[in-house]
Protein backbone atom coordinates (compact mmCIF):
# COMPACT_ATOMS: atom_id res chain seq x y z
CA UNK A 1 0.00 0.00 0.00
CA UNK A 2 2.53 2.33 0.79
CA UNK A 3 4.81 1.45 -2.06
CA UNK A 4 1.40 2.14 -4.11
CA UNK A 5 1.06 5.69 -3.10
CA UNK A 6 4.66 6.53 -3.11
CA UNK A 7 4.91 5.33 -6.83
CA UNK A 8 1.26 7.22 -7.88
CA UNK A 9 1.03 9.88 -5.58
CA UNK A 10 1.98 12.15 -8.13
CA UNK A 11 -1.27 11.36 -10.39
CA UNK A 12 -3.15 11.57 -7.48
CA UNK A 13 -2.46 15.05 -6.46
CA UNK A 14 -2.93 16.00 -10.58
CA UNK A 15 -5.95 14.14 -10.79
CA UNK A 16 -7.34 16.11 -6.95
CA UNK A 17 -5.71 19.69 -8.39
CA UNK A 18 -7.41 19.40 -11.77
CA UNK A 19 -10.34 18.22 -10.14
CA UNK A 20 -10.46 21.33 -7.98
CA UNK A 21 -9.61 23.54 -10.71
CA UNK A 22 -12.14 21.90 -12.81
CA UNK A 23 -14.75 22.60 -9.20
CA UNK A 24 -13.75 25.98 -8.94
CA UNK A 25 -13.98 26.76 -13.01
CA UNK A 26 -17.89 25.10 -12.60
CA UNK A 27 -17.78 27.38 -9.65
CA UNK A 28 -17.39 30.50 -11.64
CA UNK A 29 -14.32 31.49 -9.33
CA UNK A 30 -11.69 31.12 -11.97
CA UNK A 31 -13.33 33.49 -14.66
CA UNK A 32 -11.69 36.68 -13.68
CA UNK A 33 -8.26 34.74 -14.61
CA UNK A 34 -9.93 33.18 -17.70
CA UNK A 35 -10.59 36.62 -18.99
CA UNK A 36 -7.07 38.05 -18.25
CA UNK A 37 -5.75 35.03 -20.11
CA UNK A 38 -7.90 34.75 -22.88
CA UNK A 39 -8.01 38.48 -23.63
CA UNK A 40 -4.84 38.78 -25.71
CA UNK A 41 -5.46 35.55 -27.05
CA UNK A 42 -8.69 36.48 -28.53
CA UNK A 43 -7.08 39.78 -29.23
CA UNK A 44 -4.53 37.71 -31.63
CA UNK A 45 -6.86 35.73 -33.47
CA UNK A 46 -9.40 38.66 -34.10
CA UNK A 47 -6.04 40.43 -35.48
CA UNK A 48 -4.77 37.11 -37.97
CA UNK A 49 -8.81 36.34 -38.64
CA UNK A 50 -9.24 39.91 -39.93
CA UNK A 51 -6.28 40.48 -41.82
CA UNK A 52 -6.56 37.14 -43.54
CA UNK A 53 -10.34 38.11 -44.80
CA UNK A 54 -9.00 41.15 -46.17
CA UNK A 55 -6.30 39.35 -48.27
CA UNK A 56 -8.82 37.55 -49.18
CA UNK A 57 -11.30 39.95 -50.72
CA UNK A 58 -8.55 41.51 -52.10
CA UNK A 59 -7.22 38.80 -53.94
CA UNK A 60 -10.69 37.15 -54.99
CA UNK A 61 -13.18 41.16 -55.84
CA UNK A 62 -11.50 41.79 -59.39
CA UNK A 63 -13.67 38.26 -60.46
CA UNK A 64 -16.25 40.05 -58.20
CA UNK A 65 -15.91 42.98 -59.51
CA UNK A 66 -16.03 42.24 -63.81
CA UNK A 67 -19.18 39.84 -62.96
CA UNK A 68 -20.62 42.45 -61.17
CA UNK A 69 -20.04 45.09 -64.14
CA UNK A 70 -20.94 42.65 -66.74
CA UNK A 71 -24.39 42.14 -64.78
CA UNK A 72 -25.05 46.12 -64.56
CA UNK A 73 -24.12 46.39 -67.95
CA UNK A 74 -26.93 43.78 -68.68
CA UNK A 75 -29.25 45.29 -66.66
CA UNK A 76 -28.60 48.30 -68.17
CA UNK A 77 -29.49 47.35 -71.54
CA UNK A 78 -32.49 45.14 -70.04
CA UNK A 79 -33.47 48.57 -69.01
CA UNK A 80 -33.23 50.25 -71.77
CA UNK A 81 -35.20 47.57 -73.72
CA UNK A 82 -37.78 47.65 -71.67
CA UNK A 83 -38.34 51.40 -71.58
CA UNK A 84 -37.72 51.36 -75.27
CA UNK A 85 -41.10 49.00 -75.13
CA UNK A 86 -42.93 50.80 -72.07
CA UNK A 87 -42.63 53.53 -74.62
CA UNK A 88 -43.69 52.04 -77.69
CA UNK A 89 -46.91 50.07 -75.52
CA UNK A 90 -48.15 53.47 -74.30
CA UNK A 91 -47.79 55.35 -78.02
CA UNK A 92 -49.77 51.72 -79.17
CA UNK A 93 -52.57 52.50 -76.35
CA UNK A 94 -52.98 56.54 -77.42
CA UNK A 95 -53.42 54.88 -81.01
CA UNK A 96 -56.08 52.41 -79.67
CA UNK A 97 -58.10 55.06 -77.51
CA UNK A 98 -58.23 57.14 -80.18
CA UNK A 99 -59.13 54.29 -82.80
CA UNK A 100 -61.73 53.28 -79.69
CA UNK A 101 -63.01 56.51 -79.75
CA UNK A 102 -63.51 56.55 -83.13
CA UNK A 103 -65.46 52.99 -82.99
CA UNK A 104 -67.46 54.30 -80.40
CA UNK A 105 -68.77 57.48 -81.84
CA UNK A 106 -69.20 55.29 -85.54
CA UNK A 107 -71.48 53.10 -83.40
CA UNK A 108 -73.75 56.18 -82.18
CA UNK A 109 -74.68 57.00 -85.46
CA UNK A 110 -75.30 53.54 -87.15
CA UNK A 111 -77.11 55.41 -90.08
CA UNK A 112 -73.87 56.82 -91.52
CA UNK A 113 -71.13 54.56 -93.17
CA UNK A 114 -67.68 55.64 -92.54
CA UNK A 115 -63.89 55.03 -93.40
CA UNK A 116 -61.60 55.50 -90.84
CA UNK A 117 -58.23 57.00 -91.79
CA UNK A 118 -54.80 57.83 -90.92
CA UNK A 119 -53.70 61.51 -91.11
CA UNK A 120 -49.74 61.27 -93.07
CA UNK A 121 -48.78 65.20 -93.33
CA UNK A 122 -50.02 68.76 -93.54
CA UNK A 123 -50.14 71.55 -96.20
CA UNK A 124 -46.55 73.02 -96.13
CA UNK A 125 -48.44 76.26 -96.66
CA UNK A 126 -48.69 78.04 -93.34
CA UNK A 127 -51.69 80.30 -94.46
CA UNK A 128 -53.53 76.94 -95.29
CA UNK A 129 -55.51 74.37 -92.64
CA UNK A 130 -55.18 70.86 -94.91
CA UNK A 131 -54.40 67.52 -93.98
CA UNK A 132 -53.62 64.60 -96.24
CA UNK A 133 -55.37 61.45 -95.25
CA UNK A 134 -54.12 58.00 -96.57
CA UNK A 135 -56.95 56.67 -97.90
CA UNK A 136 -58.45 57.63 -101.26
CA UNK A 137 -61.06 56.61 -104.08
CA UNK A 138 -59.47 53.16 -104.15
CA UNK A 139 -61.53 53.48 -100.49
CA UNK A 140 -64.53 54.87 -101.46
CA UNK A 141 -63.87 58.65 -100.90
CA UNK A 142 -65.04 61.77 -103.19
CA UNK A 143 -64.71 65.24 -103.14
CA UNK A 144 -66.76 66.92 -100.84
CA UNK A 145 -67.41 63.86 -98.25
CA UNK A 146 -67.44 65.38 -94.14
CA UNK A 147 -64.68 64.53 -92.42
CA UNK A 148 -65.28 63.97 -88.58
CA UNK A 149 -63.42 62.56 -85.24
CA UNK A 150 -64.86 61.20 -82.13
CA UNK A 151 -64.94 65.21 -80.66
CA UNK A 152 -66.85 66.74 -83.59
CA UNK A 153 -66.38 67.88 -86.77
CA UNK A 154 -63.35 68.11 -88.57
CA UNK A 155 -63.45 69.46 -92.40
CA UNK A 156 -64.20 68.25 -95.65
CA UNK A 157 -62.39 65.87 -98.65
CA UNK A 158 -60.75 68.14 -100.85
CA UNK A 159 -59.18 66.35 -103.46
CA UNK A 160 -58.59 62.66 -103.75
CA UNK A 161 -56.47 60.24 -105.66
CA UNK A 162 -56.46 56.34 -105.56
CA UNK A 163 -55.23 55.71 -102.29
CA UNK A 164 -54.95 59.26 -100.78
CA UNK A 165 -57.00 62.48 -100.21
CA UNK A 166 -56.24 65.82 -98.66
CA UNK A 167 -59.23 67.41 -96.29
CA UNK A 168 -59.69 70.90 -96.02
CA UNK A 169 -60.08 71.57 -91.99
CA UNK A 170 -62.82 73.71 -90.53
CA UNK A 171 -59.53 76.31 -89.05
CA UNK A 172 -58.90 76.99 -92.67
CA UNK A 173 -59.50 80.62 -94.08
CA UNK A 174 -61.15 79.44 -96.63
CA UNK A 175 -63.25 76.88 -94.96
CA UNK A 176 -67.27 77.79 -94.53
CA UNK A 177 -69.31 75.75 -92.77
CA UNK A 178 -73.03 76.50 -92.06
CA UNK A 179 -74.27 76.08 -88.39
CA UNK A 180 -76.90 76.28 -85.89
CA UNK A 181 -76.81 77.57 -82.18
CA UNK A 182 -78.64 74.76 -80.44
CA UNK A 183 -80.29 77.15 -77.70
CA UNK A 184 -81.74 79.46 -79.76
CA UNK A 185 -81.82 77.44 -82.83
CA UNK A 186 -80.09 80.13 -85.14
CA UNK A 187 -78.36 79.59 -88.34
CA UNK A 188 -75.11 81.42 -88.69
CA UNK A 189 -71.99 81.21 -90.57
CA UNK A 190 -68.38 79.71 -89.01
CA UNK A 191 -65.04 80.73 -91.04
CA UNK A 192 -61.89 79.38 -90.22
CA UNK A 193 -58.79 82.26 -90.05
CA UNK A 194 -55.26 82.90 -91.11
CA UNK A 195 -54.59 82.13 -87.28
CA UNK A 196 -56.66 78.90 -86.95
CA UNK A 197 -59.20 80.52 -84.72
CA UNK A 198 -62.99 79.53 -85.63
CA UNK A 199 -65.21 82.30 -85.82
CA UNK A 200 -69.29 82.56 -86.17
CA UNK A 201 -70.40 85.52 -88.33
CA UNK A 202 -73.24 86.62 -89.59
CA UNK A 203 -76.01 86.11 -86.35
CA UNK A 204 -78.48 88.81 -85.99
CA UNK A 205 -78.44 90.84 -83.25
CA UNK A 206 -81.45 89.76 -82.09
CA UNK A 207 -79.90 86.84 -81.16
CA UNK A 208 -78.74 86.36 -77.62
CA UNK A 209 -75.47 84.53 -77.49
CA UNK A 210 -74.01 83.79 -74.77
CA UNK A 211 -70.44 82.36 -74.25
CA UNK A 212 -70.87 78.17 -73.99
CA UNK A 213 -73.53 77.74 -76.22
CA UNK A 214 -72.79 74.90 -78.43
CA UNK A 215 -72.61 74.68 -81.98
CA UNK A 216 -73.53 72.27 -84.51
CA UNK A 217 -73.86 71.85 -88.06
CA UNK A 218 -76.79 72.52 -90.14
CA UNK A 219 -78.53 71.36 -92.97
CA UNK A 220 -78.05 74.59 -95.19
CA UNK A 221 -76.32 74.27 -98.28
CA UNK A 222 -76.01 70.36 -97.81
CA UNK A 223 -72.07 70.07 -97.37
CA UNK A 224 -72.31 68.30 -93.89
CA UNK A 225 -74.86 66.09 -92.38
CA UNK A 226 -77.13 68.40 -89.72
CA UNK A 227 -76.05 67.86 -86.09
CA UNK A 228 -72.59 67.29 -86.00
CA UNK A 229 -70.57 69.14 -83.17
CA UNK A 230 -68.64 71.94 -84.36
CA UNK A 231 -67.78 73.66 -80.84
CA UNK A 232 -68.88 75.82 -78.08
CA UNK A 233 -68.69 80.13 -78.04
CA UNK A 234 -65.86 81.32 -76.24
CA UNK A 235 -66.38 85.10 -76.48
CA UNK A 236 -69.18 87.04 -78.05
CA UNK A 237 -68.30 90.38 -80.37
CA UNK A 238 -71.30 92.88 -80.47
CA UNK A 239 -71.85 96.34 -81.51
CA UNK A 240 -74.51 97.98 -81.95
CA UNK A 241 -73.97 99.96 -85.06
CA UNK A 242 -73.01 96.78 -86.90
CA UNK A 243 -75.32 95.32 -88.88
CA UNK A 244 -74.77 91.43 -87.05
CA UNK A 245 -72.70 90.21 -84.38
CA UNK A 246 -69.74 87.76 -84.27
CA UNK A 247 -68.32 85.52 -81.83
CA UNK A 248 -65.29 83.38 -81.31
CA UNK A 249 -65.84 79.39 -81.10
CA UNK A 250 -63.37 76.99 -79.76
CA UNK A 251 -63.59 73.64 -81.94
CA UNK A 252 -64.70 70.52 -80.33
CA UNK A 253 -61.54 68.43 -82.45
CA UNK A 254 -57.95 69.39 -81.08
CA UNK A 255 -56.45 69.72 -84.66
CA UNK A 256 -52.88 69.76 -83.41
CA UNK A 257 -53.34 66.45 -82.69
CA UNK A 258 -54.96 64.98 -84.85
CA UNK A 259 -54.04 61.45 -85.94
CA UNK A 260 -57.09 59.44 -86.81
CA UNK A 261 -60.18 60.53 -88.79
CA UNK A 262 -63.73 59.25 -89.86
CA UNK A 263 -64.93 59.85 -93.32
CA UNK A 264 -68.41 60.15 -93.92
CA UNK A 265 -69.05 57.65 -96.98
CA UNK A 266 -72.68 57.59 -97.33
CA UNK A 267 -73.63 61.34 -96.87
CA UNK A 268 -73.01 63.39 -101.02
CA UNK A 269 -73.12 66.92 -100.59
CA UNK A 270 -75.56 68.70 -102.26
CA UNK A 271 -75.13 70.26 -105.65
CA UNK A 272 -77.02 73.63 -105.03
CA UNK A 273 -75.35 74.91 -108.07
CA UNK A 274 -78.26 74.54 -110.49
CA UNK A 275 -80.84 76.31 -108.77
CA UNK A 276 -78.50 79.29 -108.72
CA UNK A 277 -80.25 81.69 -110.76
CA UNK A 278 -77.94 83.08 -113.63
CA UNK A 279 -78.43 86.98 -114.65
CA UNK B 1 -28.77 63.66 -116.00
CA UNK B 2 -27.86 65.65 -112.47
CA UNK B 3 -31.01 66.94 -112.80
CA UNK B 4 -33.10 64.10 -112.47
CA UNK B 5 -31.86 63.78 -109.39
CA UNK B 6 -33.57 66.63 -108.54
CA UNK B 7 -36.81 64.02 -108.25
CA UNK B 8 -35.89 61.60 -105.55
CA UNK B 9 -34.16 64.72 -103.72
CA UNK B 10 -37.06 67.06 -103.47
CA UNK B 11 -39.55 63.87 -103.05
CA UNK B 12 -38.01 63.23 -100.10
CA UNK B 13 -37.36 67.06 -99.05
CA UNK B 14 -41.61 67.02 -99.83
CA UNK B 15 -42.79 63.64 -97.65
CA UNK B 16 -40.43 65.66 -94.56
CA UNK B 17 -41.99 69.22 -94.96
CA UNK B 18 -45.37 67.92 -94.88
CA UNK B 19 -44.32 65.01 -92.05
CA UNK B 20 -42.30 67.07 -90.26
CA UNK B 21 -41.33 70.08 -90.49
CA UNK B 22 -45.18 71.76 -90.84
CA UNK B 23 -45.61 70.57 -87.31
CA UNK B 24 -43.01 72.61 -86.12
CA UNK B 25 -44.39 75.93 -86.09
CA UNK B 26 -43.63 79.53 -84.38
CA UNK B 27 -47.09 81.56 -83.93
CA UNK B 28 -48.59 80.47 -86.91
CA UNK B 29 -45.21 80.08 -89.66
CA UNK B 30 -43.46 77.43 -90.45
CA UNK B 31 -40.32 76.62 -92.21
CA UNK B 32 -40.20 75.59 -96.05
CA UNK B 33 -37.89 73.58 -96.89
CA UNK B 34 -38.18 72.92 -100.22
CA UNK B 35 -37.98 76.72 -100.75
CA UNK B 36 -34.53 76.82 -98.77
CA UNK B 37 -33.19 73.99 -100.98
CA UNK B 38 -34.18 76.18 -104.23
CA UNK B 39 -32.49 79.32 -103.12
CA UNK B 40 -29.40 77.24 -101.65
CA UNK B 41 -29.08 75.58 -104.83
CA UNK B 42 -29.45 79.21 -106.35
CA UNK B 43 -26.67 80.63 -105.06
CA UNK B 44 -24.26 77.71 -106.07
CA UNK B 45 -21.96 79.54 -108.47
CA UNK B 46 -21.02 76.24 -109.86
CA UNK B 47 -24.48 74.63 -110.90
CA UNK B 48 -25.70 75.11 -114.38
CA UNK B 49 -29.12 73.53 -114.32
CA UNK B 50 -30.89 76.33 -111.54
CA UNK B 51 -34.40 76.79 -113.19
CA UNK B 52 -34.90 73.07 -113.90
CA UNK B 53 -34.44 71.90 -110.34
CA UNK B 54 -36.92 74.94 -109.66
CA UNK B 55 -39.13 73.66 -111.97
CA UNK B 56 -39.73 69.99 -110.79
CA UNK B 57 -40.02 71.15 -106.83
CA UNK B 58 -42.68 73.57 -107.97
CA UNK B 59 -44.46 70.93 -110.02
CA UNK B 60 -43.96 68.27 -107.55
CA UNK B 61 -45.49 71.51 -104.76
CA UNK B 62 -48.20 71.86 -107.17
CA UNK B 63 -49.81 68.79 -106.91
CA UNK B 64 -50.09 68.49 -103.59
CA UNK B 65 -50.80 72.00 -102.61
CA UNK B 66 -54.03 73.72 -102.98
CA UNK B 67 -52.81 77.14 -103.91
CA UNK B 68 -54.12 78.87 -106.71
CA UNK B 69 -53.25 79.91 -109.88
CA UNK B 70 -50.02 77.78 -109.97
CA UNK B 71 -48.75 79.72 -107.47
CA UNK B 72 -46.11 77.26 -106.37
CA UNK B 73 -44.89 76.72 -109.39
CA UNK B 74 -44.07 80.33 -110.16
CA UNK B 75 -43.08 81.25 -106.57
CA UNK B 76 -40.31 78.73 -106.87
CA UNK B 77 -39.07 79.65 -110.24
CA UNK B 78 -39.49 83.91 -109.08
CA UNK B 79 -37.54 82.92 -105.89
CA UNK B 80 -34.60 80.88 -107.45
CA UNK B 81 -33.92 83.39 -109.87
CA UNK B 82 -34.29 85.58 -107.16
CA UNK B 83 -31.22 83.87 -105.35
CA UNK B 84 -29.23 83.52 -108.57
CA UNK B 85 -29.33 87.32 -108.91
CA UNK B 86 -28.45 88.74 -105.74
CA UNK B 87 -25.46 85.64 -105.07
CA UNK B 88 -24.12 87.37 -108.56
CA UNK B 89 -24.92 90.63 -108.40
CA UNK B 90 -25.36 91.65 -104.92
CA UNK B 91 -23.73 89.75 -102.56
CA UNK B 92 -20.74 87.87 -103.61
CA UNK B 93 -20.28 86.14 -99.92
CA UNK B 94 -22.26 82.87 -100.44
CA UNK B 95 -23.40 82.61 -96.84
CA UNK B 96 -24.52 85.66 -96.62
CA UNK B 97 -25.97 85.62 -100.29
CA UNK B 98 -27.87 82.45 -98.65
CA UNK B 99 -29.19 84.84 -95.71
CA UNK B 100 -30.46 87.59 -98.04
CA UNK B 101 -31.55 85.54 -100.08
CA UNK B 102 -33.58 83.12 -97.62
CA UNK B 103 -35.44 86.65 -96.02
CA UNK B 104 -36.10 88.13 -99.49
CA UNK B 105 -37.28 84.94 -101.03
CA UNK B 106 -39.60 84.03 -98.47
CA UNK B 107 -41.20 87.36 -97.97
CA UNK B 108 -41.39 87.11 -102.09
CA UNK B 109 -43.13 83.63 -101.85
CA UNK B 110 -45.40 84.53 -99.26
CA UNK B 111 -46.52 87.16 -100.91
CA UNK B 112 -47.18 85.96 -104.09
CA UNK B 113 -49.00 83.23 -102.03
CA UNK B 114 -51.03 85.57 -99.63
CA UNK B 115 -52.01 87.56 -102.90
CA UNK B 116 -53.21 84.46 -104.95
CA UNK B 117 -55.36 83.43 -101.83
CA UNK B 118 -56.72 87.10 -101.35
CA UNK B 119 -57.86 87.82 -105.08
CA UNK B 120 -59.57 84.18 -104.40
CA UNK B 121 -61.43 85.25 -102.04
CA UNK B 122 -60.07 84.36 -98.68
CA UNK B 123 -60.02 86.51 -96.10
CA UNK B 124 -56.28 87.23 -94.86
CA UNK B 125 -56.28 90.41 -92.61
CA UNK B 126 -52.64 91.62 -93.55
CA UNK B 127 -51.47 92.59 -90.42
CA UNK B 128 -52.33 89.09 -89.09
CA UNK B 129 -50.73 87.59 -91.71
CA UNK B 130 -47.45 89.93 -91.51
CA UNK B 131 -47.42 89.37 -88.18
CA UNK B 132 -48.41 85.84 -87.47
CA UNK B 133 -47.24 83.96 -90.49
CA UNK B 134 -44.68 86.26 -92.94
CA UNK B 135 -42.46 86.80 -90.47
CA UNK B 136 -42.21 83.80 -88.47
CA UNK B 137 -41.93 81.83 -91.09
CA UNK B 138 -38.80 84.16 -92.99
CA UNK B 139 -36.74 83.62 -89.11
CA UNK B 140 -37.44 79.48 -89.13
CA UNK B 141 -36.19 79.68 -92.73
CA UNK B 142 -33.13 82.13 -91.97
CA UNK B 143 -32.79 79.40 -88.70
CA UNK B 144 -32.62 76.30 -91.02
CA UNK B 145 -30.65 78.26 -93.93
CA UNK B 146 -26.84 77.20 -92.80
CA UNK B 147 -27.84 73.56 -92.64
CA UNK B 148 -29.54 73.40 -95.96
CA UNK B 149 -26.92 75.41 -97.48
CA UNK B 150 -24.21 73.12 -96.59
CA UNK B 151 -25.96 70.50 -97.45
CA UNK B 152 -26.81 71.99 -100.86
CA UNK B 153 -22.93 73.12 -101.45
CA UNK B 154 -22.00 69.27 -100.59
CA UNK B 155 -24.71 67.94 -102.80
CA UNK B 156 -23.05 70.72 -105.85
CA UNK B 157 -20.21 70.14 -105.01
CA UNK B 158 -20.51 65.83 -105.82
CA UNK B 159 -22.85 66.80 -108.45
CA UNK B 160 -20.39 69.21 -110.25
CA UNK B 161 -16.70 68.92 -109.10
CA UNK B 162 -14.39 71.40 -110.14
CA UNK B 163 -13.20 70.29 -113.39
CA UNK B 164 -17.05 70.34 -114.51
CA UNK B 165 -17.71 73.87 -112.55
CA UNK B 166 -15.59 75.75 -114.97
CA UNK B 167 -18.98 75.54 -117.97
CA UNK B 168 -20.88 78.62 -118.31
CA UNK B 169 -23.77 78.78 -116.06
CA UNK B 170 -27.19 80.19 -117.47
Amino acid sequence: MISFLRSYWRAGALILAAGGILFLALGGYLTPFLRLATGPVIGIQTWFYTNYQALYESVRSPRDMADLRQENLLLQAENSRLQSEVISLQEQLKDADVLYALLNFARSRPNDTYVAASVIGRDPSPFLRYVFINKGSDDGLKRGMPVLTAQGLAGRVDAVISNAARVQLITDPGSAVNVKLTSSATEAMLNGSVTGDIELDMVSQEIELVPGEVVLTSALGGTYPPGILVGQVVSVRRQETDLFQSASVQPAVDFNALSAVLVVTRFVPVDTSPLVPVN
Amino acid sequence: MAVLLAIPIFIGLLMLQTGVVESLQLLHGSADILLLALIAWGVQERVPLVLDWALIAGILALIISPLPFLVPLIGYLAVTWLARMLSRRVWQTPVLAMAVATFAGTLLYHVLVWSSLFISGVRLPIMESINMVILPSAFLNLILALPMYSFVTDLAQSLYPEEAASEPAN
